[in-house]
């Protein structure tokens, strides 16, 4: 109740912010963007729009869980709204999570008028609605979830601008550390392969929520990636909550 | 009478600087609330008021010391549950209406939606703002954020209200009604402890005030026995009268337009000066008996730390 109260107020916040629109806005663009795309090349027109739609719903909703997500901690206590608010009768804990359920329904709806967008403009060409486009955008929804944790982790001790750059690199390093594990694969064994192998289990590895190729592709993905991208995505951002609250729970709020 | 609220030996410091230096702010501050008694936390700015009370709210942790609020651990939710707070220069979720802000600030008691509704509409008639209830805080003057502020503090109807400098930035109409309402809020039974460096104010209303300077309480009490009832001097302004005839009943110190100002520091002498200025058919403008004042006190124990 009181973590709905939170989440709620933290919705009012993220809908009445203008960034939001703007990277809606930009989204839209970029998902009409394909179409004319679409055009100029060579290639399988759908396919093209696909690509590109669902590549724009990942990049804008993770540029909308940062850019906002790394403010939210950090405006409370800059603003000393927070001053207050800790007085209630909340738990810390209560606050954060209040805080990061608001951001991840507020992206919920993003995603929801994105996919609107997107879905739209592929009925334009096919004529059919593409059902199957949602479970790339649910795996989309769940990286989300794990980028507005981390966005919010790092603004409970950081200013926005060092946050969203920790946030960012940490999009990006999600997203090119598979590099790294095929870079291991062709390491000989040894203490390099070993030390190279913790990093990467330490390191994000957000391509788990990547199910774009095969989706648009209409290859077969086996149940268990399914599963396993799902628990990995619960996991890491319930671990991620944790520290923040750990992180959060003896700082002074000055 | 039961204890409201206490604050045993509290110490708390800040690091600061580049290379990170400890910097005391608090050196031991103990502090006795009795309940229903409005009580003042005086102390000139920096003194540390804010981060005493700070502190009490869990918002800082201290280095060392105990709190207690209404025999609660100051941490528990049972304590948070009756406190009510009013922060210094307050700001609040500008993006909010007034009504919508302590509407998700009564959630926080888990109050119902009924409830809610009327204790908004109480509250705001309370505070004066009840044709702001639809606007956004971010267009709120100074005076009104203060106003809500207050608002947000008696939400839950607590046992307990701190206020930090709850006169700060309004007119004086609006202190008179702030003031009024504090002094309405003992009547029914609550306690408040409220910081200021505005003697005046602590004057006209604290039952009993607590001093503190650079991080000490140096003295805490009722108001009666902190300032002493004596007459610390005369003030007499006159007229018609020469100079020179009051040599050595106390000093002379403006006169112009033919006024004297005369300071009698000797109680007995007052009389003297009165005949005298019969005799000359001299004119009596006004007289004074000065005790001393909170600012008086106040100023005397700063200097002398
Ligand atoms: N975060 C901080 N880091 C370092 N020093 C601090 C910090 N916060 C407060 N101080 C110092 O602590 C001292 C006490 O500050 P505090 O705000 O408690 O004073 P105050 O009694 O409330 O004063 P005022 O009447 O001006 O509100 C000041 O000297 C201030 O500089
Ligand atoms: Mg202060």
């Amino acid at each position: 109740m009181k973590i709905l109260a939170v989440a709620n107020n933290t919705f009012k916040e993220a809908i009445r912010d203008r960034i939001l629109y703007l990277l809606l806005f930009f989204a839209a663009v970029c998902i009409g963007f394909s179409r004319v795309l679409a055009l100029l090349t060579v290639g399988d027109e759908v396919k093209i729009i696909k690509d590109v739609g669902l590549a724009s719903i990942s990049l804008f909703g993770a540029l909308m869980a940062i850019l906002i997500g790394t403010g939210l901690v950090y405006k409370e206590i800059d603003k000393k709204t927070i001053y207050t608010l800790i007085s209630k009768p909340i738990h810390r804990y209560q606050f954060l999570l209040g805080k990061f359920l608001g951001l991840v329904f507020t992206l919920f709806i993003m995603l929801l008028l994105m996919s609107i967008i997107f879905l739209a403009l592929l009925f334009l060409h096919t004529y059919t609605i593409e059902w199957a486009m949602l479970v790339a955008i649910f795996f989309i929804f769940l990286e989300l979830c794990l980028i507005t944790a981390v966005a919010i982790f790092f603004s409970c001790f950081s200013s926005p601008i060092l946050s969203s750059i920790f946030s960012i690199a940490f999009y990006l390093i999600g997203h090119l550390s598979w590099g790294f594990e095929t870079l291991l694969q062709k390491m000989k064994p040894g203490v390099g392969k070993t030390l190279g192998q913790i990093l990467y289990t330490v390191l994000p590895d957000l391509e788990n929520f990547n199910f774009k190729t095969e989706i648009v592709h209409h290859l077969p993905i086996p149940t268990k990636f399914f599963v396993y991208s799902s628990f990995y995505g619960i996991f890491y951002t319930l671990f991620v909550l944790i520290l923040s609250m750990l992180v959060f729970r003896k700082r002074d709020f000055i | 009478m039961a204890i409201a609220l206490e604050v045993k030996d509290l110490h708390k410091s800040f690091k600061t600087g580049f290379i990170p230096k400890r910097k005391k702010i608090l050196e031991g501050i103990f502090l006795k609330v009795e309940e229903g008694e409005i009580f003042g936390y005086l102390g000139p700015n920096g003194a540390g008021k804010t981060t005493t009370i700070k502190c009490i709210l869990g918002l800082i942790f201290p280095d060392k010391g105990e709190i207690e609020i209404l025999g609660h651990d100051y941490l528990s939710l049972q304590a948070k549950q009756r406190i009510g707070f009013l922060p210094e220069n307050p700001y609040f979720y500008d993006y909010l209406t007034a009504s919508e802000f302590l509407r998700f600030y009564a959630q926080l008691f888990g109050l119902d939606k009924k409830e809610i509704d009327k204790k908004i509409t109480g509250l705001l008639s309370l505070v004066r703002l009840e044709d702001s209830s639809d606007i956004q805080l971010r267009k709120f003057s100074r005076g009104m954020l203060q106003r809500i502020g207050f608002a947000q503090a008696l939400i839950n109807d607590p046992s307990l209200v701190l206020l930090d400098e709850p006169l700060g930035g309004l007119d004086p109409l609006g202190r008179k009604e702030i003031r009024d309402i504090i002094v309405r809020l003992r009547d029914n039974g609550k306690t408040v402890f409220l910081s200021s460096h505005i003697l005046q104010d602590i004057e006209m209303i604290c039952d009993r005030v607590a001093i503190i300077v650079q991080g000490q309480v140096i003295n805490q009490g009722k108001l009666q026995d902190l300032i002493s009832e004596k007459i610390l001097f005369t003030e007499i302004i006159l007229s018609g009268i020469e100079k020179k005839d009051l040599e050595g009943l106390g000093e002379c110190l403006a006169a112009d337009g033919g006024r004297i100002l005369l300071k009698v520091f000797d109680e007995k002498k007052v009389n003297g000066v009165l005949e005298i200025i019969q005799e000359h058919k001299g004119k009596i403008h006004s007289l004074i008996p000065r005790t001393e004042t909170l600012e008086d006190l106040f100023v005397g124990m700063v200097t002398k730390q």
